[in-house]
């Protein structure tokens, strides 16, 4: 279809006409480019949001005890109460569909009073006492030496892992921070290793960065809790509903704590599952729309293609009719009408799609740059995926340009050549 | 060469319109015959019917020995292409392309390659003396020059029969008569030629002229165009 002699063909008619050829080129052109550059952007978003969720294990939820909210077995409504080691042994024994269960507490650091000190030089951070399985739901990047172990906690041993951000203000950047003395809130701790969050913006009680790790067991010795702690986390197993395993958790803390199995306040609990899959549908909506959006506005260009093509044909009714009497089949004046409109929807398509992947990769490069405190904007390009679509979708909206000048076309018969106007 | 039987035809419109009322014609190979009438008389429908344009209602047509009837858009396609010249009024060359162009494309839709159909256009154009205008776009030639360019795409193909409708009908006397000197050249060769025309000068120059009033042919004369001084004759 495409030999040299269709080409000259087709080109010639194409040039014949340039301003106008290039003004119906302009509206595919503008409709694969504004479709490049929304998908970019919503990639963009797309990356930037999942970067601020990264590390975090998305089907986590985390539950807090609270006060009563109703009388129960001689209880008043309004009682605290507190969770316990025996309720994890409890949940791991008794629920199912519980993959990782992991025990926290924490001590804020709200006064803004220095807390921490490596030798002189203090500073104001929050503390966490933690499960060594803590880092598999909220992970973090081992930047020096290790994480708490299960001897840490057995042997309630006194050492933290530092928030990236502790290490850098109280140590310095520059200096190997294993095996030095950091003072907490009056008690020394040797430090075994520095971390670092994948984002530091869902993180519980307190960003991963500023703040100081201990075993659970020894800050529940250095604070006399005994073994009670302020707060769990725990992740679905495969195969198990998240609502499904949650309630059978709460119910079990209700039994256990005497609490009245309608209260729902008593518990208080943060689903990220569902939150996430807000976030998912969020994602969803704004790719559907953003695909309407240009697909629209690509079919507007093709309209346009498709009407002056029209015009064009009309125009050129004694060409094709001479064409048609000097031997011309049917078939090849198709040929020629739909490559017309393939050849122009194609190469405006094919400059809107490099045009746009070129802006947007230069976007990329400038928000690649940029300090990533509030990233909400991330690596805006289309994949390959997307770009293969659009690809195919430039073609088909060409042939789908040229079928009705097409059809117009083989209507002129031989005869409306040579009728005198 | 071109045998017609009983051939009707109606336009059927608002008011339906019987052109041709029974036309009976041979014209015999190598022949030059024109074909005369008043505007409205069937000698364009007729020609259109020659020319396997139009379709026709009744009767047959038989073109070197085959019968042209109820022919697909195909096969009129390559009957037109392969058995037919046609030589207009408007001369009707494509305004984009190249005067070697014009007379190449009937072979590019014979399927014949670049190099050699380019070659056989250039050949004809030599032959009407167009050898420099090849490159030439339609705008930049005379009207005579247009004529001769057009002959040459008609001839090209090698066709049997060339079919001219009113070829002199946009030119001056003079180059009217160089045009005609061409086609009675050209006819020399052993091609069929018929020419329709309301002019008489013209149709002076031709060896048998058909007649046509009111869709019928009214009578056929033979002519001897060589006693005629016909660049006298046309006005």
């Amino acid at each position: 279809m495409f030999d040299i002699d269709s080409i000259t063909e087709i080109w010639q008619t194409i040039a014949r006409n340039k301003t106008r050829s290039i003004l119906t080129a302009f509206g595919v052109f503008w409709g694969i480019f504004i479709l490049v550059i929304l998908l970019a952007c919503g990639n963009g978003f797309d990356n930037g949001l999942r970067s601020n969720i990264e590390g975090f294990s998305t089907n986590s939820t985390f539950m807090i005890p609270s006060f009563t909210t109703e009388p129960y077995k001689g209880y008043q409504k309004g009682r605290d109460w507190s969770l316990n080691m025996s309720d994890i042994e409890a949940i791991k024994r008794k629920v199912k569909g519980v993959d990782m269960i992991s025990p926290i507490s924490s001590i804020y650091s709200y006064n803004g009073d220095n807390n921490v000190f490596y030798g002189t030089k203090g500073s104001n951070f929050s503390m966490k006492g933690v499960m060594p399985n803590y880092n598999e739901i909220d992970r973090g990047k081992i930047v020096y030496g290790r994480f708490i172990n299960e001897t840490d906690i057995a042997e309630s041993r006194k050492v933290c892992v530092l928030g990236k951000k502790v290490y850098e203000d109280l140590i310095g950047a520059d200096k190997n921070p294993l095996g030095m003395m950091i003072k907490a809130n009056g008690i020394y701790y040797q430090v075994i290793g520095v971390i670092q969050a994948y984002n530091d913006h869902v993180n519980i009680s307190g960003a991963t960065s500023e703040t100081v790790i201990l075993p659970l067991t020894t800050m529940q010795l250095a604070y006399h809790t005994g073994d009670m702690f302020d707060f769990f986390m725990f992740t679905t197993a495969r195969g198990y509903k998240t609502k499904d395993v949650q309630e059978d958790v709460k119910a079990l803390l209700r039994e256990r704590h005497d609490i009245a199995p309608t209260d729902e306040g008593a518990i208080m609990m943060f689903d990220f599952e569902e939150m996430f899959n807000m976030f998912e549908y969020l994602f969803l909506g704004i790719k559907i729309l953003i695909w309407i959006v240009g697909i629209g506005t690509l079919l507007s260009g093709v309209v346009g293609v498709s009407n002056i093509m029209l015009v064009t044909i009309k125009e050129r009714t004694r060409e094709i009719g001479v064409r048609r009497a000097i031997g011309a089949k049917p078939a090849l004046i198709i040929r020629q009408v739909m490559a017309e409109s393939l050849l122009l929807t194609v190469l405006a398509g094919i400059v809107g799609l490099v045009i746009g992947v070129a802006i947007m990769a230069v976007v990329a490069g400038v928000v690649g740059n940029t300090p990533s405190e509030e990233v909400m904007f991330l690596n805006p390009q289309i994949g390959f995926g997307a770009a293969v679509a659009a690809s195919v979708i430039i073609v088909l909206s060409g042939l789908l340009a040229g079928v009705l000048p097409a059809i117009r076309a083989i209507q002129i018969k031989a005869i409306d050549a040579i009728r005198e106007e | 060469m071109i045998k017609l039987e009983n051939i009707n035809k109606t336009y059927f419109g608002a008011q339906p319109l019987h052109v041709l009322k029974g036309i009976n014609l041979e014209v015999g190979e190598g022949e030059l015959v024109s074909i005369m009438g008043a505007s409205g008389s069937g000698k364009s429908t007729l020609l259109n019917i020659l020319g396997i344009l139009d379709n026709y209602d009744e009767g047959d047509y038989y073109l070197a020995g085959k019968l042209v009837k109820n022919l697909s858009e195909n096969q009129a396609a390559e009957f037109r292409n392969k058995l037919i010249g046609f030589i207009f009024q408007s001369f009707n060359l494509i305004p984009f392309k190249t005067a070697l162009e014009n007379v190449a494309l009937p072979l590019f839709y014979q399927g014949v390659n670049r190099k050699k159909r380019n070659t056989m256009a250039m050949e004809y154009l030599e032959r009407f003396g167009l050898k420099e205008w090849a490159d030439h776009y339609p705008n930049e030639l005379s009207g005579g020059q247009k004529q001769r360019v057009s002959i040459a795409r008609a001839l090209v193909t090698s066709p049997k029969i060339i079919l001219a409708d009113e070829p002199t009908g946009a030119l001056d006397s003079k180059t009217s008569a160089e045009v005609m000197q061409i086609l009675r050249d050209v006819n020399a060769t052993g091609i069929t030629m018929v020419i329709v025309t309301h002019e008489r000068g013209i149709a002076n120059l031709t060896r048998k002229i058909v007649y046509l009033k009111d869709g019928v042919i009214e009578s056929i004369s033979e002519n001897d165009p060589n006693k005629m001084d016909f660049t006298k004759e046309i006005k």
